[in-house]
C-alpha cells in the first residue's frame, strides 16, 4: 500500500484527508484506485483523460514527467504527491 | 579601465567542491553567484531585461518599473534602476525576511505588499493589477520575459562551459525557470548529453493553502522540455544541505543553495563518474536574520512551512 500526499486544494475530493492509501504497482495504477473510490478527484486533476498539465505527481521527490510518466514504478513504500503547478520559487 | 557596477554583474568565481564529492572520479563544482553586486544571480536578468526594454524603447528614460519578487529579482532591479534613473516598486508578499526589505529600502525601491499566505502568485497578481490599472509603468516581468532566460544563455551558460568543458550534469533551484531554460539551451547545443536538473522547493501547507488547480501557474519563460530530471526538495533536505555547504566547503549561501547540493549530491551519488556542477544562486546575508544556520531544525521547519524564503 503506498501513500498519496493530497495537496489543501484538493482534499475536499478526499474527505479531507492530508494523506490517503491507494494500491497500484505504478501511477496510473495507484490514481486508477483512488479515482474508484474518490471521482471528484478525477475531475479535479485530470483533463480529457490526461493529467492536467498544471497538476505535478512526483514519485517520493521526483517528478514523474521527468520519468515514465504515468507509468513509473510505485513501490509499497514509496509515496505519491500530487501538487499544483506554481511559480516553483519566490525570487 | 573598469566600468561601473552594471558592468561588474557575472564572471562570477567558480570553486570545486572536493570536501563534498561522494568520490575522486565524481567532481562537484559550484557557480557562486553570491559574488554578484546585489548578492545574487538576479542580477544578471535585471540588468537584460531593462537594458533590453530602454534598447526597445519598451522602457522610457525615467519611467517607473514595478515587479512582482520576494526577494532578489526586487533588490537587483532596485540597483539597476537607481544606477539607470527608474523608480522601482517591487510587490512581494509580507512574509519575507528583514533584510529584504532594509536592502529594497536603500536602493530607493517602493514596497508593496501582497498577502504572504497567497505565495508568488498573489505578489504576480497584485503588480499585474497594478500594472493594468497604470499604462505609464513598466513591468518586466521575470516570468515570462525573454530577455530573462537569454541572459543565461549568452553568459552564465558560456561562463560554466568555459570552466567546465566536459560538464555532464547542470543542477538549479527552479523559480521562474530561467537559469534552467538559458543555461539548458546553451549547454545542449555546446555539449549534447548534458542532463540538466532542477531542485524544486515543496512549498509549505499554508503557501499550498490558497491555491486553487484552475489558476495553476508554469513560467511562460520555462521551457519544461529542456530538463532532464526535476526534484522535489523539502525545507528540512534544504537546511541540511545549507549547513553542509557551510561546514564542508565555507560556502555562505542562501536556503535554494541548500536545496541545489541536495539534489546535486543525490545525482552525483548514482554516477560513477563525471562533472556536476550546481548554480548557488546568492549568498547568505540575508538570511542571517533567520538563523538558518544554528538553530534547531524542527523549529526552523514550521517556521518556513509559512514563509517564503525561495
Amino acid at each position: 500500500m503506498s501513500t498519496v500526499r493530497i495537496p489543501p486544494v484538493l482534499r475536499e475530493t478526499v474527505g479531507g484527508a492530508r494523506t490517503v492509501d491507494a494500491v497500484g504497482a505504478t501511477v496510473a495504477a495507484v490514481l486508477d484506485d483512488l479515482f474508484a473510490r474518490h471521482p471528484a478527484l478525477r475531475d479535479r486533476v485530470t483533463d480529457e483523460g490526461q493529467l492536467s498539465r498544471f497538476v505535478n505527481v512526483y514519485v517520493n521527490d521526483r517528478d514523474v514527467r521527468y520519468r515514465e510518466g504515468l507509468d513509473t514504478p510505485v513501490g509499497p513504500d514509496d509515496t505519491v504527491i500530487l501538487l499544483p503547478a506554481m511559480a516553483g520559487g519566490s525570487r | 579601465m573598469p566600468g561601473d557596477l552594471l558592468d561588474a554583474i557575472g564572471g562570477t568565481p567558480m570553486v570545486e567542491l572536493r570536501r563534498l564529492a561522494p568520490s575522486s572520479a565524481v567532481r562537484l563544482y559550484a557557480k557562486l553567484e553570491g559574488a554578484n553586486p546585489t548578492g545574487s544571480v538576479k542580477d544578471r536578468i535585471a540588468r537584460s531585461m531593462i537594458t533590453e526594454a530602454r534598447a526597445s524603447g519598451a522602457l522610457r528614460p525615467g519611467q517607473t518599473i514595478i515587479e512582482p519578487s520576494s526577494g532578489n529579482t526586487g533588490i537587483s532591479l532596485a540597483l539597476v534602476g537607481s544606477l539607470l534613473g527608474h523608480p522601482v516598486r517591487i510587490v512581494m508578499p509580507d512574509n519575507t525576511t528583514a533584510e529584504r526589505t532594509q536592502l529594497l529600502n536603500l536602493y530607493r525601491a517602493e514596497i508593496v505588499y501582497s498577502p504572504g499566505a497567497e505565495g508568488s502568485n498573489g505578489a504576480i497578481r497584485l503588480a499585474q493589477q497594478m500594472a493594468d490599472a497604470d499604462p505609464t509603468i513598466y513591468m518586466p516581468y521575470q516570468y515570462g520575459n525573454p530577455a530573462n532566460p537569454r541572459a543565461h544563455e549568452e553568459t552564465t551558460g558560456p561562463e560554466i562551459l568555459a570552466v567546465v568543458p566536459e560538464i555532464d550534469v547542470f543542477v538549479a533551484g527552479l523559480g521562474t525557470g530561467g537559469t534552467l531554460t538559458g543555461v539548458g539551451h546553451f549547454l545542449k547545443r555546446a555539449r549534447p548529453g548534458v542532463r540538466i536538473v532542477a531542485a524544486e522547493p515543496l512549498p509549505g501547507e499554508e503557501v499550498q493553502g490558497l491555491r486553487s488547480l484552475d489558476e495553476g501557474f508554469v513560467p511562460p519563460v520555462l521551457d519544461q522540455s529542456v530538463l532532464d530530471d526535476r526534484y522535489l526538495v523539502s525545507n528540512r533536505d534544504a537546511l541540511i544541505g545549507l549547513r553542509r555547504l557551510m561546514r564542508d566547503e565555507g560556502i555562505f549561501a542562501g536556503l535554494s543553495c541548500g536545496a541545489v547540493v541536495h539534489v546535486a549530491l543525490r545525482v552525483a551519488a548514482e554516477m560513477e563518474s563525471g562533472n556536476v556542477v550546481m548554480l548557488l544562486a546568492d549568498g547568505g546575508w540575508k538570511y542571517l536574520s533567520t538563523d538558518l544556520w544554528t538553530r534547531e531544525i524542527e523549529e526552523l521547519e514550521t517556521e518556513l512551512e509559512s514563509s517564503l524564503l525561495w
